[in-house]
């Protein structure tokens, strides 16, 4: 049988051996959390809380604004110590509610489960947003506006994306292992929001075991388990969408202008618990690993939790930190310190020391034209990256690096070491304050 | 925390392929190529191998530190140079020529354009014409392979290109050779180029590089493709005319154009597409050279005058994009 895949991408070593056995475990509390306002794609949240208040677990503490926006939940119950700026995932101090927990862990009461049989799609839709679920993959685009579609888009597919194609990370894995009856559920509500029959859940063929396990579980529900070749950027949405149904989303468009839904595996179980317990997004699961690390655990982590007490729970790391990475090594952030919180996006916590990080070598471009033959948008990575170098904004965007996804594959093949990738993000800026400005 | 942390845009991985090891696999596809040259045609081979090598490195190294450059040479694009520059070479290359075209290529080739990625020709194909039309007479005074073992005194003697136009443009015929019996060139038997002697060595080393992705497939096969199948053409028209296509694959410099000439990255096209339109344009040039032109074999030619194209190549064969699809309604 020939695997599904895309057109383009590479293999790198995928390392989720130190983790891929580990059963998730809960990650004790913190001294304090730390839960920032903007935690998603879209407007921050409006923090509602003040100094001194008490807080329960799932309790509201920034409420919505706007519709691409969710609200923000207490992960546990507590005194709220402080509303102010602390260091952030994106790199600069944001707005946090810093929360000292009571160690009662006490769930807020007013908050009810329900009977997804029992509610319409606008209905669960509502829960879903007060819930504050949004994309669990990394991205965390909010999930109710995906399953939003404005009038007229007509989605015949929905797709559940357990690829994680990122390596080291394997968070997803675990869940798909551990927590496929949430899973499952959580692909029901969806299904029952979108008023689909089917459904499909992508996942690599590294990853054997999770396909056995929801291909048996799954049958009953005519829900399909879509064996995927191992390929970086497998996970990417659109190339997701070009592996299990050949359709193509069109260039600056979204899923759903061609009629499908994508949601993370572990959205999905965190769909289930909002509606089945009423519980909010307040926790997920992190992966924390890295070469240098003692003991590489999948963490099930209070949102705000720092991620030095992340580390901690690891042993810490043989050696030194060098760089400190929110998320995989393909399209993670680096952070600037252990004093940052782990959000709704974090997938892992990643740490290299000196000795783990490639060597640079920087050189000419050989025109080899590998980053051309990776792109799995189909976009000369070099040419491109060559305008950005020399500023040639409209050159670059005729080459069309606004659809660039970002993935690295091209920075990660270059023989001469060139931050492909990285150059054309900065012209994408570029590009887009051209657009504003005109 | 005390220590220094890096901050950087991701990827924070890499694949580990680097220049060298793209010129040093090169290097490697061609080592049979050469073990060959020297078996047939001796010593004088050797020292043609080591001027244009050493001579490549030494001058690309001068010119980096007059040009105030990083020296370069350890990227083993200049080490490459010289070898490509002496298998494109007769064995009986005086010292001074060879050195000349090592300086040709490092120098003129490649270093006035800024080095390794920007020169517009093949650096080495663009000495060894310079040298062809500037010495003409030691540039084809070909000799016979003579192995090391023989001891006799090299023997000249014309290429099967040269023979084959000779007598076409004095008899409007082929000679014998070039209708039967050529196909003992096919293991190195021929007079020639260095590189020009063993069409079965450089095939090897081509799908070696072609096997380990360091080529793609797309030049090669479309250069010898077109090559083929255009002589081809000819040939039913008037074999007695034309040669035979397998004629035209084994002799001369096709294989090794073809495999490690065209293929140079910083000088054909990006795109695959684009690839097998250079492959197509150097296969068309080549016979028309060969069976029209003033030179006996139109390898070296067809590939510059490709290498000029192929700006124009990239710029007509960009990629479909992913999601250049109909929105739906």
């Amino acid at each position: 049988m020939t695997l599904k895949t895309f057109a383009g991408g590479l293999h790198p070593p995928d390392s989720k051996h130190y983790t891929e056995e580990k059963a998730i475990e809960r990650c004790p509390l913190p001294d304090e959390l730390i839960i920032p306002a903007a935690q998603h794609i879209g407007a921050p949240a409006e923090i509602c809380v003040v100094v001194g208040d008490q807080v329960k677990k799932g309790q509201p503490i920034a409420t919505a604004k706007g519709f691409v926006s969710v609200p923000i939940h207490a992960s546990t119950s507590g005194e709220v110590i402080a509303v102010e700026p602390r260091p952030h995932p994106m790199g600069r101090p944001l707005p946090a509610v810093v929360i000292k927990p009571d160690g009662e862990d006490q769930w807020d009461e007013s908050l009810q489960g329900n009977d997804p049989g029992q509610l319409d799609a606008a209905e669960l839709k509502n829960l879903i947003c007060n819930a504050g679920i949004v994309g669990m993959g990394g991205a965390t685009f909010p999930a109710h506006v995906k399953l939003s579609p404005p009038e007229g888009k007509n989605i015949d597919t929905l797709i559940l994306n357990g690829v994680e194609c990122e390596p080291f990370l394997t968070a997803d894995h675990r869940m798909m292992l551990e927590e496929s009856e949430r899973i499952i559920d959580g692909v029901k509500i969806l299904r029952k929001i979108l008023g689909l029959e089917t459904a499909i859940i992508g996942i690599e063929v590294n990853k054997p075991n999770a396909i056995e396990k929801l291909t048996a579980e799954c049958a009953p529900h005519n829900i399909q388990v879509q064996a995927l070749k191992v390929q970086y950027p497998q996970g990417a949405e659109k190339q997701l969408i070009d592996a299990c149904t050949g359709r193509q989303v069109p260039s600056g468009g979204l899923p759903m202008d061609c009629g499908v839904v994508v949601q993370n595996v572990g959205t999905c179980a965190a769909i289930s618990d909002a509606i089945r317990l009423g519980h909010p997004l307040v926790e997920r699961v992190a992966t924390v690993t890295g070469p240098g690390i003692i003991e590489p655990k999948n963490l099930l982590v209070a949102i705000g939790t720092p991620l030095q007490h992340l580390l901690d729970q690891c042993v810490g790391i043989d050696g030194e930190p060098a760089k400190i990475i929110m998320g995989g090594p393909m399209m993670g952030q680096t952070q600037l310190s252990l004093d940052v919180p782990a959000i709704r996006g974090t997938s892992g916590l990643l740490v290299f020391r000196e000795e783990d990080l490639p060597r640079k070598n920087a050189g000419p471009c050989i025109r080899c034209g590998r980053c051309i033959g990776v792109c799995p948008i189909h976009l000369q990575p070099t040419t491109i990256a060559a305008y950005a170098r020399l500023d040639r904004v409209d050159d670059a965007e005729n080459y069309n690096a606004l659809d660039c996804i970002e993935c690295g594959c091209c920075t990660y093949i270059c023989p001469a070491t060139l931050p492909l990738v990285q150059s054309i993000r900065h012209i994408k800026g570029g590009i887009m304050a051209k657009r504003r400005n005109s | 925390m005390d220590n220094q942390l890096y901050l950087s845009s991701s990827p924070h991985i890499h694949s580990g392929e680097t220049t060298e090891r793209i010129m040093r696999l090169v290097i490697y596809a061609l080592l049979p190529a050469i073990l060959l040259s020297l078996i047939f045609f001796g010593l004088p081979a050797l020292s043609v191998l080591l001027i244009c090598t050493l001579g490549c490195i030494g001058f690309e190294a001068l010119a980096c530190r007059l040009m105030k450059l990083p020296n370069s040479i350890k990227d083993g694009s200049g080490a490459l140079t010289g070898i490509l520059l002496a298998l494109n070479l007769p064995a009986s290359t005086p010292w001074w020529i060879s050195l000349l075209g090592a300086a040709i290529a490092i120098l003129i080739g490649k270093m006035i354009y800024g080095g390794l990625g920007y020169n517009p020709f093949n650096p080495a194909l663009v000495a060894r014409v310079v040298l062809l039309i500037s010495f003409p007479v030691q540039m084809t005074r070909w000799t016979a392979p003579t192995p090391l073992t023989s001891g006799i005194d090299a023997v000249s003697a014309a290429t099967p290109l040269g023979e084959m136009k000779t007598a076409v443009m004095l008899t409007g015929k082929l000679p014998e050779m070039a209708t039967s019996g050529f196909l003992n060139y096919f293991s190195g038997n021929i007079a020639g180029c260095l590189g020009e002697v063993s069409a079965l060595a450089l095939l090897a080393g081509g799908l070696f590089l072609i096997y380990k992705k360091v080529i793609s497939w797309h030049i090669p096969v479309s250069f010898i493709g077109s090559t083929l199948a255009i002589s081809a053409i000819f040939w039913l028209i008037d074999p007695s005319k034309y040669p035979n296509p397998l004629f035209h694959l084994i002799t001369g410099g096709l294989v090794l154009g073809a495999f490690f000439m065209a293929t140079d990255m910083v000088t054909s096209p990006v795109t695959h597409k684009g690839m097998l339109i250079f492959g197509f344009g150097c296969g068309l040039l080549t016979i028309l050279i060969r069976l029209f032109g003033g030179y006996p074999e139109g390898v070296s030619f067809a590939i510059l005058l490709m290498n000029a194209a192929t700006p124009l190549i990239d710029r007509y064969c960009r990629p479909k994009i992913y999601g250049q699809v109909e929105q739906q309604a």
